[in-house]
């Protein structure tokens, strides 16, 4: 009934535009179409000069109204994302120049050259002088932001540095997967032909690196202040590692690795405090188009300090012993006994 | 003098010098349905795009619906929608699909088809001095190879398992596995299967338009005196016809990967639990093939609005088009550009850093020749004497959205910035202003101004003032804040935010938008049914040249039949621009040089 009465409003809406413009045109005709037409002029020209000036105001009122909801206030939350912060302003500075001049003159001469009695037009066919000035400033002005973007496009795309903390991400309709290499540094093989049953990866255990790699799903935890090296692969479709706190994104392609790495500088716990947000976390969203969920394909990256993520990490489990569960120590009764000797001798010895 | 200009004629257009008579018997299918005149053809192409533009727009303020009012339910939907939108709430699927549609029918059935198809096909043979196009058949089998693709894709609408849903680019694996997504079922072989003829129409339009251009122009109708949307339309059929073949590749073997088992794009692919044997494709290779012509369609799309506006700015300011020379030189510039910046869609996908720097370096490249489009321009109106006909109210707003829409184009092909912006709002924001909403209006610009040559009947202007106000106004309350969303980080294509505590801040300003977008759609249903209305009711034009314009197209009667010109065709004798000049208001081309004139001026 409610959509009834909104499509009835809408029609009655239009009948009476389309009256009045029927009535205008008649109008029009009466009073003299010349007179009517530079009635119209005067009319459209104010609007304009109108539209500059609510139009500057609103950009600045929509500036006061959501700069704060974006990330800038907040500022990078990783080291090389402040390169991209800083070459962001420096656009804006540049761009906002352009836009204000350009805008201002394109709505202040369309007022002021508006057509009036006894003014013709002045003949204007071209300068050669004006016509380079505003072809070799802007190139000018552009190579300078090609050369410092790019400086921070290489420094951001280049090798992570060697002590570079490596995680395994792995995109999937819809979710996230996460290998750590464990205590050997070195993550195991896959082929993606074995995938199947509990190993959702395809992980090769014959490699012997494989058997001390863990894998966690949806949420992963890095150390703060310490580069991360993430290896970037997908399943089924394209998906994208999005990590908007730390200015990053990465396509997760199937069949093709790719990397990206960042020094996280804020842990979670800081950010929550820092954004003023109890609920805070960062959040790794999926921004390549992969299916239905593709809205919902949310990860979730803790930030903590180093004692913390170690400790995070000794308590996971490889996934080769929650596959094999035979060859799990723990699982293992003589082993078992073995450890529960070796703990009883530390005892001691410590107590000595 | 006559004799020359008759024996040209005769000498070009012995194929159909009975035609423009026009006396001899036309049937209503050979007249309104089969016809090969160029104006009834173009007609055609802008009715179609104006069909699409009302579903293609709906379908936004649908998918808005479910942005700006992600909890409420509105029954109607489900009346309509059936399963698609159960309990009144439009299925994530669908929304998908409603997405896609959206963007593939403005793209490609509005924005190129709708638009250069029609202003190609209508201006070019007047403005140049042709009886025709060179090839009428061939042009009146471009609009049908055009129709029938309208035929499939809107046919893929009412498939069961829905239309196509992974994005108007179609990147595989998502639209090559029927798997992975219900749309990537029968519904993507349908719309490959119309892109593909959309293609054909395309190629056969192009080709048609730059063999007039280059061949049939009247006497004295130099390149350099040539009107500057003969010029965007021409640089707009070469990219045309350079780059839709290559997506024509694409689609054939994304066709073959979906039914034939090969693997051009596929590989090492798992999917709901099944090992894929696909092995050694590349998913990124569709990209480069997509984007090789998926970048030259944006200025497929911009480049006769940019045309146009120039036509009509000149024409409405009552001065010169400032510098023709440069206006022309940075068409060029544009048009070979950006054949060299496909990659920067592709920054994030693992490209190779150097060669993504390459890129960069010629995708900033284009704000150079932008800038020298957008500073004549203004130096056009300046010191002009302006007059606010609809058309030229929408040539300044288009302008004013090219600059807004142009100068966050800076950011996004710098890649640097781009690792961060890319495929969130801030993008939506940037090429909705900049190439849908301003391509737009030219479009309407050029429909406002051409109308009473057309149909030799005006819109009304009370309903054309209203729509122009409401549209630019609301473009930039829909646009404008986006960018805001998208220096959140935002990702676009998502159906809700609700759950995400980066993204959810924004609840109130997507309902906000949503709200602006139907106004604004309304207002869009206001111009279709001013546009209909004038065809049989408006005021009639009384003037052949209601405008005081100086082009070829106001030199033929005010309802010019199949070949345009009752007589012989016009000789020229000086540029499309010379208002004001010599104390002249304003002298068409087909005025002969005065005494002491000193001809082409640039």
């Amino acid at each position: 009934m409610k959509e009834f009465l909104l499509v009835a409003l809408g029609a009655l809406v239009f009948v009476v535009v389309f009256q009045i413009a029927k009535a205008s045109e008649y109008v029009s005709v009466l009073k003299g179409e010349e007179k009517t037409r530079r009635q119209n002029n005067r009319i459209n020209a104010f609007l304009l000069l109108g539209f500059l000036v609510f139009g500057l105001i609103g950009v600045w009122y929509c500036n006061d109204l959501y700069y704060g909801k974006t990330l800038l206030p907040q500022g990078s939350a990783s080291v090389e994302g402040e390169g991209w912060d800083w070459m962001f302003y420096l656009t804006i500075i540049c761009t906002g120049l352009v836009f204000f001049i350009t805008q201002i003159g394109l709505f202040w001469f369309s007022y002021k050259y508006q057509e009036q009695d006894g003014k013709k037009a002045y003949y204007f066919a071209h300068s050669t002088k004006l016509e380079l000035l505003w072809t070799t400033v802007p190139a000018i002005v552009l190579c300078v932001l090609v050369a410092l973007g790019l400086r921070h496009w290489f420094k951001v795309t280049g090798d992570a540095p060697k002590d570079a903390i490596v995680v395994e991400v792995t995109g999937h309709q819809f979710g996230w997967e996460f290998r750590y290499p464990g205590a050997d540094k070195v993550l195991g093989r896959k082929d993606y032909k074995l995938t199947g049953g509990a190993n959702s990866l395809g992980v090769d255990f014959n490699d012997e690196a494989s058997h001390d790699d863990i894998h966690v799903s949806q949420t992963m935890h890095i150390p703060v202040g310490v580069p991360v090296k993430m290896v970037i692969g997908a399943q089924d479709v394209i998906h994208d590692v999005g990590l908007p706190h730390f200015r990053l994104k990465m396509d997760a392609v199937p069949g093709i690795p790719t990397t990206q790495w960042f020094t996280p500088k804020y842990t979670t716990e800081e950010m929550k405090t820092r954004t003023g947000n109890p609920d805070f976390e960062y959040e790794i969203s999926c921004d390549q188009m992969c299916g239905k969920g593709h809205f919902s394909m949310r990860g979730v990256i803790i930030v903590e300090t180093m004692a913390e993520y170690k400790k995070w990490l000794a308590q996971q489990k490889p996934e080769y012993y929650t596959i094999y569960k035979d060859k799990d120590p723990d699982n293992q009764k003589p082993a078992t006994g073995d450890t529960t000797a070796m703990k009883i001798s530390q005892v001691v010895n410590e107590k000595k | 003098m006559s004799s020359v200009a008759t024996l040209h004629g005769a000498d070009v257009h012995t194929g159909h010098d009975d035609a423009h008579h026009g006396h001899h018997h036309e049937t209503f299918i050979s007249k309104y349905v089969f016809s090969q005149d160029h104006k009834m053809i173009a007609k055609q192409f802008l009715v179609t795009g104006i069909i699409w533009a009302i579903i293609g727009g709906m379908f936004s303020v649908i998918f808005r619906l479910q942005l700006g009012y992600p909890d409420a339910t509105f029954p109607i939907l489900e009346d309509f929608f059936g399963h698609w939108a159960k309990g009144g709430r439009i299925e994530p699927e669908f929304y998908y699909a409603l997405v896609t549609m959206h963007g593939t029918i403005l793209v490609f059935f509005v924005l190129t088809a709708g638009l250069s198809g029609t202003f190609a096909n209508f201006l070019i043979p007047l403005q140049v001095g042709a009886r025709d196009m060179a090839s009428p058949m061939l042009n009146m089998l471009s609009y049908w190879f055009f129709f029938t693709a309208s035929i499939v894709m809107f046919s893929s609408l009412f498939v069961q398992t829905g239309p196509a849903s992974g994005g108007w680019t179609i990147y595989p694996p998502l639209s090559a596995l029927g798997d992975a997504s219900s749309g990537s079922k029968i519904g993507m072989d349908l719309w490959l299967v119309s892109m593909a003829l959309f293609i054909v129409s395309s190629l056969l339009g192009g080709l048609n338009y730059i063999s007039t251009i280059l061949n049939l122009r009247t006497k004295g109708m130099s390149m350099t005196r040539l009107p500057l949307t003969v010029w965007s339309l021409f640089f707009t059929a070469v990219l045309g016809v350079l780059s839709f073949p290559v997506l024509l590749s694409g689609a054939i073997l994304l066709l073959f990967d979906r039914n034939m088992g090969t693997s051009f794009f596929l590989s090492d692919i798992v999917i709901n639990g099944k090992i894929l044997p696909n092995e050694g494709g590349s998913a990124i290779l569709f990209q480069h093939l997509f984007w090789f012509l998926g970048h030259p369609e944006v200025y497929i799309i911009l480049l006769p609005a940019m045309g146009m506006s120039s036509e009509i700015i000149s024409v409405n300011s009552r001065k010169p088009i400032f510098g023709y020379m440069a206006m022309v030189g940075s068409l060029f510039a544009i048009a070979i550009l950006a054949f060299l910046v496909w990659a920067h869609h592709m920054f994030v996908t693992g490209l190779n850093p150097f060669l993504g720097s390459v890129f960069v370096l010629l995708t900033l490249l284009i704000a150079v020749p932008s800038a020298i489009k957008v500073f004549n321009w203004l130096t056009t109106l300046w010191r002009g004497s302006i007059r606010f006909t609809p058309g030229m109210l929408f040539a300044i707003g288009f302008v004013s959205l090219f600059i807004s829409g142009g100068l966050t184009g800076i950011f996004l092909g710098n890649s640097g910035l781009d690792l961060h912006l890319h495929d969130t709002y801030f993008v939506i924001a940037h090429f909705h202003i900049v190439m849908g909403v301003a391509s737009f209006f030219g479009m309407f610009a050029g429909v406002y101004h051409w109308y009473p040559k057309m149909f030799g009947r005006y819109l009304n202007n009370t309903m054309a003032y209203i729509h122009f106000w409401v549209t630019i106004i609301g473009a930039y309350l829909i646009f404008w804040p986006m960018h805001y969303e998208g220096l959140a980080g935002m990702p676009r294509r998502y159906y809700d935010y609700s759950n995400w505590q980066s993204f959810k801040q924004f609840g109130g300003l997507n309902e906000f938008i949503s709200f602006v977008a139907m106004i604004v759609f309304a207002t869009q249903l206001l111009f279709v049914f001013n546009f209909f209305y004038s065809m049989f009711k408006g005021r009639k034009v009384t003037s052949s040249n209601p405008w005081g314009a100086n082009t070829l197209e106001w030199t033929t009667p005010i309802n010019p039949g199949h070949g345009n010109w009752p007589g012989e065709i016009p000789e020229v004798y000086r540029g499309a621009y010379d208002y004001a000049k010599d104390g002249r208001e304003f002298t068409p081309q087909n005025t002969p040089l005065g005494e002491n004139e000193s001809g082409d001026h640039h």
